[in-house]
């Protein structure tokens, strides 16, 4: 088993976040991870972009050429990163920020209205977690409740209200693809 | 990070992974100057120094930084300093005192590119630097190598035994994608640093004859005898250090030399066995100094050709080359600047070096 994702979007759309749960998830489930952020230079609503390799095997080159799929969270990060897909792979886009899509490929894409789910929920920047429930539901690549468990950690003391939209953010992903 | 559980699997950066296994060889003397990629060491050290008991310092400038890191070093204590290509240049003459003063520290080079300001990407153009000297004067410093985050923290914990047992300073010589990116890494390295005595430090003269800790030897003849000392040491290290990690060499058409961040995409091609038809091999230095010359030049003897693979203009392939001494062809592929080369690259450089050696074995 190996999965090479690229997460990428507008710096504060929480991609680093994301990444670095499900690196810490799949970590405790006992899976090989790498996970390599963008860092530095980056300008404000710039891209901010990781790649996030996950094997059962030793993981050489961190840096992904051809992803498995693409978590894109608005439209520079998906012109940025369309080509790296490489033939049979999964885009997820959100759909709220993402309108055109080229599909050259033929690559599965699930056009998912995550900032528009978030905002319903009452919380717009849930929408990394609206991705999350969305991926997993396809890829089941890591355990929500281990998952949960790590964001639970992560958000402590003023955060902790913020767990349940989270959560609930999570599972509206996942039902958004049951329904596709 | 409050604390480590010898058991436990922790996500870190390299950075992180690095200043928290420096903390558990023992380290509790910490001086840095910010500067990215490498801001992480400088953080977590700050954090977890007060908790340990120790002293971490954001120093005014990395001159400032490696002559305390001479104090520590000089009061016996396991003492780092750590910072990026442009703050390294200006600690070498700091490194150069360390090294003649016979003193035992850990120093952190996690390369960006250059020359000057460069930029903050990775980069592996600090190999003469760190390898050949750097400051003045007849020295060496043992340069470690890691090539995983897991890996970093394992050579910290052996860089300050190494530096305790050969009085000498100990680079950790890491680029910026490996400082950067967050790997699993446990800490269950033992780490007994009261098992070397330091009675050479000056740690209060009551009761004993002074210690003198100094690299000045202006008597006539002094100073040539101190560096043939210093000689004989780098000799023992040379003989006793030498470390390496070899993969399919035996029988292999083709052996590339790569360490760090490199050697991990070599490994990729390699191992997923991306080119049927060539055999290929790897050959990781886990030390730069004292560097592994006698391996590659057995392999030199059986290969076809060697391939050097770097994010520089062409540096540890100097080396190579010596090493090899003619017996086969040496080759070259690099990046500079922040590039990283790819496997794809890598790949299509060997299956040019492949066919045109085989018409060249065909000719003689």
């Amino acid at each position: 088993m190996s999965e090479k994702v690229i997460l990428a979007g507008l710096g504060g759309q929480g991609m680093m976040l994301l990444g670095r749960l499900i690196a810490q998830a799949v970590m405790l489930e006992g899976k090989n991870v790498t996970f390599f952020p963008s860092y530095g230079t980056e300008v404000r609503g710039g891209t901010a972009y990781y790649h996030l390799t996950v094997s059962d095997e030793e993981i050489f080159s961190p840096v992904i050429e051809e992803a498995d799929a693409l978590i894109m969270m608005n439209f520079p990060s998906y012109l940025k990163f369309k080509d790296l897909l490489k033939p049979n792979s999964m885009l997820f886009v959100n759909s709220s920020m993402i309108d055109k899509i080229d599909n050259e490929k033929n690559i599965d894409v699930f056009r998912i209205p995550a900032t528009k789910i978030a905002n319903d929920i009452g919380n717009v920047v849930a929408s990394n977690m609206v991705m999350l429930g969305a991926y997993n539901q396809v890829k089941n690549l890591v355990s929500i409740p281990i998952f949960l468990s790590c964001l639970k950690n992560v958000l402590k003391g003023r955060k902790e209200p913020f767990f349940e939209v989270n959560k609930l953010a999570i599972e509206r992903g996942a039902d958004f693809i049951k329904n596709f | 990070m409050t604390s480590t559980d010898e058991n436990k699997k922790y996500l870190l950066t390299g950075n992180e992974a690095c200043a928290e296994a420096a903390i558990q060889a023992g380290c509790r003397f910490y001086y840095g100057y910010p500067i990215t990629p490498q801001n992480e060491i400088l953080t977590h050290m700050a954090i977890r120094m007060p908790q340990v008991g120790g002293t971490s310092i954001q120093v005014e400038s990395e001159l400032a930084a490696i002559n305390m890191v001479h104090g520590s070093a000089a009061a016996g204590a396991r003492t780092m300093t750590s910072s990026s290509s442009p703050g390294i240049s200006l600690k070498q003459e700091g490194i150069s005192y360390l090294a003649g003063s016979e003193l035992p520290c850990v120093i952190v080079n996690i390369q960006r590119g250059g020359p000057g300001l460069g930029d903050i990407s990775p980069s592996q153009a600090d190999y003469f630097q760190a390898v050949k000297g750097g400051g003045h004067g007849d020295y060496h410093t043992i340069v470690l190598a890691p090539s995983s985050v897991q890996e970093t923290a394992d050579l910290v914990y052996d860089a300050f035994d190494l530096a305790d047992r050969y009085r000498n300073p100990v680079m950790i010589l890491g680029d910026a994608q490996l400082g950067q990116m967050m790997e699993s890494v446990v800490f269950n390295k033992k780490c007994e640093p009261d098992s070397f005595k330091k009675e050479w430090a000056l740690t209060g003269a009551t009761g004993r004859k002074r210690n003198i800790i100094k690299s000045f030897y202006p008597v006539q003849g002094e100073l040539e005898e101190f560096n043939a000392k210093l000689q004989e040491k780098y000799s023992l290290i040379k003989s006793k250090e030498v470390r390496y990690e070899e993969i399919n060499t035996e029988d292999a058409d083709i052996v590339v030399v790569a360490y760090g961040t490199c050697a991990r995409i070599c490994k990729e091609i390699l191992m997923k066995n991306k080119i049927p038809n060539i055999k290929i091999g790897l050959l990781r230095p886990i030390t730069l100094w004292p560097y592994p010359s006698q391996v590659i030049q057995e392999i030199a003897g059986k290969v076809q050709a060697i391939l050097t693979v770097e994010m520089s203009a062409g540096q540890m392939v100097e080396d190579v080359r010596l090493s090899v001494s003619g017996r086969c062809p040496v080759y070259f592929y690099g990046r500079t600047g922040g590039g990283i080369p790819s496997p794809k690259d890598i790949i299509r450089k060997i299956i040019e070096i492949i066919p045109v050696k085989e018409k060249a074995t065909c000719a003689t």
